[in-house]
Formats: C-alpha cells, structure tokens, sequence
C-alpha cells in the first residue's frame, strides 16, 4: 500500500525547510524500500508548525510539525506504526486553531496538489463556473452583489457594484485584470492562494470574465513572489489542457484566457491605477479618477480590477449561492476576512472568519501574545498605510467602518504585532521613509511631504523646537490625506498620526536614543 | 562564475522579437534582459525604443522607475534582507546592522571582490516566519544571528 505523505511548497514553509523535508523523506522512503508518494500542497497557514507534514490514515490527515529533517526518520516510523510522534499534532482539520476558523476563500489551501486541476475538481472546484452559466450573466453578477463582497484589495469597494459597470460598458475588448501586487508587509494571503490553490483564483477570474463579457485576464504578480509566479503559470497551463481556460470555458459558449505577468518591485503598482500603467509597459505612475477603470481601464478598455482574495471569493459564493456567503458578518463587512497574523507574534498565520471579531480575540487569543513573550504594546493593522493600535483600541471589532471609525484600516487584513520593546517613534519615521522610497512622484504632497515628514519626525526625536516641529508634522500629514490621489500619499498618515497620538511619550527627545544616533 | 550571459546586441534583438508581440511588451522585455544579462545594459534603450516605437527617454524612464532594474551587474551572489513592518518587528534591524557589519557593505552596495550584493526587500511576505531573507532567488524565514551567518558565508564563496 502506498503512503500519502503531504508536504507544503508555499514560500513561508519552504523558507523554514519545506524542500530539504521533502527531500529526506523520499530517500528515507527510498532507502527503506516503502512505497511513499508525496504531495506538495499549499499552506494551511499555521506557519508556526511549519514545516507541517501530513500522513494520510482511514482516520484522516494526521499533522506533523514543525519537522526538522533529523525528525524525518522517526515520523516515518510513526506513520507506518500507530501515529504516536512528540510533534504529532493529531487530525489537521480537528486543530483548534484551524477548526475555529470559517474557511470559504481557503477551503482547499493546503489541502490540494496546486498543480493538479484534478485535484481541484475532487474538493468542489469549477462548481462556481458551472453555475454561473446555468445562471447566465446578469444572475451571476447579481449573486456577487447580493452576497455583499466588496474589494479585499483594502479599498472595500462592493465587488459586484464594478462588475456591472464594466458589464454595461459597450467596448470591442474588455479586460479581467487580478491586482496580485501583495505589497503590505504582513500579508501573506494572495501569496498562498496562487501557491496553494490557484484554480480557485482561476475560476473566479473565469467567471469574472463571463459575467462582464471579457475575453482577456492578467495576473500581476509582484517580484518578490517567485514561487507564486511559478504555480500560477504552471496552474495557467493546466486549466487550458482541462478546459478552465481557453476556448468555451468550462462547456459555455466564452472564451477566456489568462496570462501571468511581473511586477518589478514598486510598491506604488499594488495602487490599481499604477498597476494598469505598469501592465501597460510604463512608469507605475498614479492615474487621476475618473475615468474609473471600469470605464477606461487597461489600455483604454473597460477593466474590472480586483484584488487575489476578492476573485478567489466568488467561487464560493457563486456556489453556494449569495446568501450563505452574506449571512457571515456583521454590518455592511459580509461574507469572511482572510486575516493575517504576523511579526512577534506566537501563533503567526492564515486565519479566515467572519468579519467582527475583535481586534483583541486575534491578537491575544488567535494569536497568543508575542512570539518573545513579552507584553504586546502596539499591532499595525492594514500593511504600511493602516494605523498602529494599543491595547486601549483592542475591543475595535475587525470591520471596514468600525476600523474607520477609529482613524485606521483593515486594509488587506495584514496585522503586525509589536511587543513592548518598539520604539513608535522610529515605526513613524519609517512609514515617511517608505512613502518617500516609493512614491511615484505624481503628487507633490506625496514626494515631497515624506521627505519633510521623515527631516521633521527627526527634529522631534532630537528635540528641536518640539511643539512647532509637532504642529508642522500634523500639518504636513494633513496636506498629505487630502492632496495625495492615491492611498500611498494618502494614507501614510494613518501610521504616523496613530504612533503620535496613542504613543506620544515616545515622541519625547531621549537621552539614550540621542546617544545611540551619535 | 557569472550565471548570465554577456551583453550582445544579437541576443538583446532576439529577445524583444521574442516578447514583443505582447499587449504591452515593455516590461517583459526588460526582465527578459535582466535574466538573461543579470542587468539592462546602457545600450538597451535605444534597441527597445526603436523595436516598439518609444523614445529612449520613455524606456530610460521606465527602467530607472522600478527598484528592480539594474542598470550594472550585480555580485554574484544577491542577499536581499527584508526591510518591512513586520519583520522589524521580529529584530529584523539587528539582523540587518549585523549583515552590513559582516560584509562592511552598505544596504544596496556590492562587495568589491564582485562576490555579493547586499540589497533591501520590502516584503517578502514570509511575515509569519519574520525575520526573512532571499539569497539568489531561495527564501529563508526564521532567521537569527546563526542563520544569518551561515547565509553570508554561503554568499562571500
């Protein structure tokens, strides 16, 4: 009998040994003549156990993890005896961390081959697509609006609302573009769905594409994923051969055909605008709106733009139907939040669930505090543009509005924590020094506010002029919300304003910083 | 020993004919020269712009806006050091100062003897095994002093 053996290849679990674990294994297999197969999958996003290696029993998939290769020889003696292992961490679908969670968007990651539409297909892949063309095309767009999906890119934009647009917009060619320029520091999500389940990307894209009449789709994947530009043109390439992509998709009467593209390292190109510009061949330069792109998008056309996990919901919800999806959440944040839990942190991963639970339950309970356990003082939520929040903000439910309401974001549903060792004045400075590294340069608040913003954060450490230089900081962030197009320029503020505002005491000249600067 | 080509103006046309029949052929074409040359040599510009109809300054401008285009070669080794929120969370500013300590190289400088380029990344999106690197294209998550080391001797060969 063979042994099933599941081994991740995303990104976060090879960078802690994923390959050298699957290397062991085969020739542990090898050398002790058992008949092994392993399957690389995905991650299940419980990064802390990673490398997680599964056995499949009659029971179910047992988990492993984290194996260290000098653990291999001894887990294969356990899977082939009765399971017992000091690192088992019994059925993987029963752990709690797991279990708690509500997984639509990631239903099959980690749990299937990336590269097998076969696969796909065996855990209710293509069932989306199959019902949107029994629908037909305004059902379907109808479906999306009525689940309540709005854009998971960070703008929240309702997912349906663009796709009418661009479905009632007259053009000879229309274009489905997937904005996979997963920039944020403390987002992971995009990247472990093109690595371990990518079709689910594909067919929302598919039927994306069937529902405003486009023939044309792009993946714009940022550089620094490497891994997820391989599995997405590998799993390109495997939904043609079976039928996902190409001529009359999936039995209808559309065509509809994919390509992987690059970024080049701009963090500016996850702004959807600067994206187009870049797909276009040139400088990611912000465009004004209007026109919107579901009006004027890729090369002039008609473009619904969205991001990774707003395209990989719609196949969930086009199954299951419209109200399944919405009666998750609360007020107008529908349907579940891929959230990523991320820096010091204990327990660092993918966990999806309804929208409002607290920021609190995520980072204490989810989470478990800090991986240094010490005290966790600030969380950084929504990437580099979202606000620092202290523990007084803790009970802030994980909402659109309700994070608004509080001068922040959920953005992408990146959170970093922090323990009480981070110096909120420096994690200021930073967020100017990083608009100022990456903006486009189309808007002058934005080009020149940063520069000036880091220079005055400066002055403010060494204590020059405190009150005048504060008063100039606020001022400056001010002119930057409101006379920047695009978030960059405009929400950089958030970090900055949130580390002055709930950690002002950081903000006061220290001797012993003054010292270390010399 | 370089894994890249030398720079021929023969190869350089081979590839744009290759890559430029693409909706929007720019950037393709340049990371096809990146990978192949390992940077995109002066004399590019000009052979794009006439092959898809640009001015050299559209082309010039593209290239220096993307922090990925190198316009010299780079060592031959590239350790990139994630820079981001998330990892600086998890020490990764320590790690950073040790690096350029270690190789006496500042971020974005190669070492003289041409055998690495120390490079920032601002994500790699390892933010849940942060502190992360990327030495020539393989990703190393959890990383600390001793993982760092073994990484800067692998580069200095």
């Amino acid at each position: 009998m063979t042994l099933r053996v599941f081994i991740p290849c995303d990104a976060g679990a090879v960078a802690v040994g994923a390959d050298a674990i699957a290397r062991a294994m085969a020739e542990a297999a090898r050398h002790r003549k058992i008949d092994v197969a392993i399957v690389r999958t995905g991650s299940r996003g419980l990064y802390w156990l990673e490398p997680m290696v599964e056995v499949a029993t009659p029971a179910g998939r047992i988990a492993y993890g984290p194996v260290r290769v000098s653990d291999v020889a001894s887990l294969l003696d356990a899977a082939l005896g009765d399971g017992a292992h000091p690192l088992r961490q019994g059925i993987a679908d029963d752990i709690p961390w797991l279990k708690r969670q509500t997984r639509l968007t990631f239903a099959r990651c980690g749990v299937i081959d990336p590269r097998s539409l076969e696969d796909y297909r065996a855990h209710g892949g293509c069932q989306g697509i199959a019902r949107a063309i029994l629908l037909g095309v305004p059902a379907t767009i109808e479906e999306v609006v009525q689940s309540g999906l709005r854009g998971r890119g960070g703008a929240g934009f309702p997912t349906g609302i663009k796709w009418g647009t661009v479905a009632q917009t007259a053009a000879p060619q229309k274009y489905i573009v997937c904005n996979a320029d997963e920039g944020d520091s403390g987002t992971f999500a995009d990247r472990m769905i093109m690595e371990g389940d990518p079709f689910v990307l594909i067919e929302g894209m598919a039927i994306a594409g069937f529902a405003v009449g486009a023939t044309k789709g792009y993946v714009y994947i940022r550089s620094e994923y490497p891994h997820a530009i391989a599995t997405m043109q590998a799993a390109c390439a495997a939904a043609r051969r079976g039928g996902l992509l190409g001529r009359n998709i999936a039995g209808s009467a559309h065509d509809f055909d994919i390509e992987v593209r690059a970024g080049a390292g701009a963090y500016v190109c996850g702004e959807e605008t600067s994206l187009l510009e870049s797909l276009e061949g040139r400088r990611g330069i912000v465009r004004a709106k209007p026109p919107l792109p579901a009006h004027q998008g890729l090369f002039g056309r008609p473009t619904v733009i969205n991001n990774v996990l707003s395209f990989a919901s719609v196949p969930v919800i086009l199954e299951r139907g419209a109200a399944a999806y919405r009666d998750f959440g609360m007020g107008k944040s529908r349907g579940t939040m891929p959230i990523q839990l991320a820096g010091n942190v204990k327990y660092g991963g993918l966990f999806e669930t309804a929208f409002g639970v607290t920021l609190g339950e995520l980072v204490d309970e989810v989470g478990g505090g800090t991986a240094t356990g010490r005290p966790v003082r600030a969380v950084q939520v929504g990437g580099p543009l979202g606000a620092y929040f202290p523990r007084a903000l803790f009970d802030t439910p994980f909402d659109y509005e309700a994070f608004a309401a509080r001068d922040g974001l959920i953005g992408h549903g990146g959170i970093v924590v922090f323990d009480d060792r981070v110096d909120m004045a420096k994690q200021a400075r930073f967020a100017m020094e990083f608009c100022a590294i990456e903006s486009c340069g189309k808007c002058t608040p934005c080009r020149i506010g940063s520069t000036r913003g880091v220079e005055t954060v400066d002055r403010i450490i060494r204590g020059e002029d405190r009150a005048a230089n504060l008063a100039v900081l606020e001022d400056l962030c001010h002119t930057m919300k409101f006379g920047s197009l695009c978030a960059l320029g405009g929400f950089t503020p958030y970090p900055v304003m949130s580390a002055l505002t709930h950690f002002p005491q950081d903000f006061r000249a220290d001797p012993k910083r003054l010292e270390a600067a010399e | 020993m370089s894994p890249y080509e030398s720079w021929t103006i023969e190869r350089a046309n081979a590839l744009i004919v290759e890559h430029r029949d693409l909706e929007g052929p720019l950037l393709p074409i340049l990371h096809a020269f990146q990978e192949t040359f390992g940077y995109i040599d002066e004399a590019a510009a000009p052979l794009i712009a006439q092959a898809l109809n640009l001015s050299r300054a559209e082309v010039h401008g593209v290239v220096t806006f993307y922090h990925d285009f190198r316009r010299a070669p780079t060592g031959r080794h590239v350790l990139k050091l994630c820079r981001a929120e998330a990892c600086q969370a998890a020490g990764g500013d320590a790690l950073a100062a040790r690096a350029e300590a270690r190789l006496g190289l500042a971020m974005g400088a190669t070492a003289t003897d041409g055998s690495v380029t120390l490079e920032p990344v601002y994500c790699l999106g390892l933010c849940a095994t942060a502190p992360s690197a990327m030495l020539d294209g393989r990703v190393v998550g959890r990383l600390d002093d001793k993982r760092l080391d073994a990484l800067i001797g692998e580069a200095q060969r």
